[in-house]
């Protein structure tokens, strides 16, 4: 039977959030397709998580013991190479993060495997499988097909599907992880440092500035504003990048996840692909930005083509 | 020590744009192009690092396009360095982070490169890929994201800051040679000087093609690439209801919005 395989992602010992989103992506193929679903995790006691992956759909776990327990990119390659050796899947999913990023392209080029990244949905036209993707900061969809490739990794991007809730037993195997030859080695997690005036992870209401900003001094305005508002101050990544404000304020998919965020007003701020990334779960966003083109107009409910500080002006006169 | 920094041409789109006939990618009419924004950071960091060791660091940037793709390379040169590599070909039209890597590992074999510096992503297609398949094409130690660098030239090992999810980051110490990705913001790009963009016009960029390191034309190009283009096409997106009007109106209706969201109209 063909095969669909889960990379399960953890790190400081809990499996991340978008695995079991990755999850729920193989299983709703594995419901087109009738493949089955294997989720392999590399930890170096993998049973503490494997029992946090008893979900409805899954066909078996696979265990697979390795020294390190955080990410060791030559590690991941390796076992997931003989992994592929082994079960032969027809399709491999690991959430698109930074720990894929290093390794998926790695397998992709030694074994010729087909790839894409970022993916935000699969479907199959017949036998083909179709991934997906944005091109040109959004503004366009890209179905990419992958002729003639036995085998092909994808990496999806978050907040894409919904996790599933119920659970099952399900089957667990264990697998020996191949010898490896690490050629990184792990000195040291920085957690960011954490300010005490603010935690915008939980904020409900974000104003956040990008670019437009222009100038370190016309960020008081924009405190101000928030002030009133009732708003908590944020940013877009080259605000941090540049000192202006720091980087706990940093909102977007490098920066803090806004996991609470349900008003965003985005005052000159274009939309990278990360930032957008980040945020598009958000319901309600507002963006004012002068470039009608900008493509976080893409993701927002509102847009307002305007000078940022003359809307700014006017705006803090409604809430005094 | 050597240092290659691939650097890449991106495209972007313009207010109006038509898609190719063969309903593939954009019609190149309609793209205006840069340098891709993370990759004045990986060259800035190989300036950095000349500027350093002096006469023990040379830095090549490498660019893999057409004639106008040059740009990007005299954009690098009027920094610094003293040399650039051009490759292009028809054949690899089309081709996909993998192929764009194919080329590259083959030139840095070819110069006998220690590290190859990439961007982390490029702003067009965004696959976060090239830089990791140099890496497995040359099966070397190799990082991703990376947003802190301590190189000294001849070392062994070098340690790196690799940028994770959510703030964190990783701090790892990884062999020599190297193929690194380079995060935005771990250094401040210079702008060219006015005599830079000049004396990069007399600095030579030699022109070659993928043959020339023995690529044939199967592992470049759609055909060297690992995923097709089925087609290419404008999202039918929620659009942004826009708020028109003056900007005292448009400030009103954004106030009369957020005072709703908060429930206190």
């Amino acid at each position: 039977m063909n095969k669909i395989m889960v990379i399960a992602e953890h790190r400081l010992g809990e499996l991340t959030a978008a695995t079991f989103e990755v999850i729920a992506a193989a299983v709703e193929l594995k419901q087109t397709k009738g493949f089955s679903v294997n989720v392999a995790v590399l930890a170096s006691n993998p049973a503490e998580f494997s029992a946090k992956l008893n979900i409805a759909g899954v066909d078996e776990i696979i265990e697979v013991l390795i020294q390190e327990n955080q990410f060791q990119t030559d590690t991941y390659e390796a076992v997931i190479n003989s992994l592929l050796d082994e079960y032969a899947p027809s399709v491999v999913l690991t959430s698109n993060s930074i720990d894929a990023w290093s390794c998926m392209p790695i397998i992709a080029a030694k074994r010729q495997c087909g790839f894409a990244t970022d993916v935000f949905a699969l479907n199959y036209d017949g036998d083909d499988l179709i991934a997906t993707r944005a091109a040109y900061g959004e503004k366009m969809h890209v179905d990419l097909e992958f002729p003639d490739k036995e085998t092909v990794l994808i990496t999806l991007r978050g907040n894409t599907y919904k996790p599933i809730e119920q659970e099952a037993s399900v089957p667990v195997s264990s697998f020996s992880a191949p010898s490896v030859n690490a050629r990184t080695t792990h000195k040291r997690f920085i957690e960011p440092e954490t300010t005490s005036d603010v935690d915008i992870a939980q904020a409900e209401l974000l104003l956040s500035i990008g670019r437009g900003i222009e100038n370190e001094d016309n960020i008081e305005q924009f405190e101000e504003l928030a002030d009133t508002m009732g708003f908590t101050l944020g940013c877009s990544r080259p605000i941090a990048d540049n000192g202006w404000l720091p980087k706990s304020r940093q909102v977007g998919q490098s920066g803090k996840i806004v996991v609470a965020c349900n008003t965003y007003l985005a005052f000159g701020i274009s939309g990278s692909v990360q930032h957008m990334a980040g945020m598009k779960h958000v319901p309600n966003i507002i963006a004012v930005n002068t470039d009608a083109e900008a493509s976080i107009f893409i993701i927002a409910k509102y847009g307002v083509v305007a000078d940022m500080f003359e809307i700014a002006d006017e705006l803090i006169n409604h809430f005094e | 020590m050597k240092i290659l920094v691939p650097v890449k041409q991106v495209g972007i789109i313009d207010e109006d744009y038509e898609i190719r006939d063969d309903g593939k990618n954009v019609d190149v009419d309609f793209l205006d192009y840069e340098i891709n924004e993370w990759d004045n950071y990986s060259w800035e960091l190989a300036l950095n690092l000349q500027e350093t060791y002096g006469e023990a660091v040379e830095i090549v940037p490498l660019t893999v396009g057409p004639d106008e793709a040059e740009d990007v390379l005299l954009n690098c040169l009027a920094k610094g360095g003293e040399r650039g590599i051009r490759v292009w070909d028809d054949a690899l039209v089309d081709s996909d982070s993998m192929a764009i890597a194919q080329v590259i590992a083959k030139v840095a074999e070819h110069e006998n490169a220690d590290y190859v510096l990439t961007g982390t992503l490029s702003s067009d297609h965004s696959f976060a890929a090239t830089g990791m398949c140099v890496a497995g094409l040359l099966n070397w130690a190799h990082a991703a994201v990376v947003s802190k660098v301590d190189i000294t030239p001849d070392a062994q090992q070098i340690t790196v800051n690799r940028e994770l999810e959510a703030g964190i980051e990783e701090e790892i110490t990884v062999e020599s040679p190297a193929v690194l990705s380079i995060q935005l913001g771990i250094n401040e790009p210079r702008y060219a000087s006015l005599r830079g963009i000049k004396q990069a016009k007399a600095k030579p960029v030699e022109v070659m093609s993928h043959k020339d390191f023995g690529l044939t034309d199967a592992e470049v190009g759609e055909m060297g690439s690992l995923s097709k283009v089925r087609k290419m096409y404008a999202p039918e997106h929620s659009q942004a209801e826009l708020i028109e009007g003056t900007v005292a109106e448009q400030a009103k209706r954004i106030a009369e919005i957020v005072k709703e969201l908060k429930g206190d109209t």
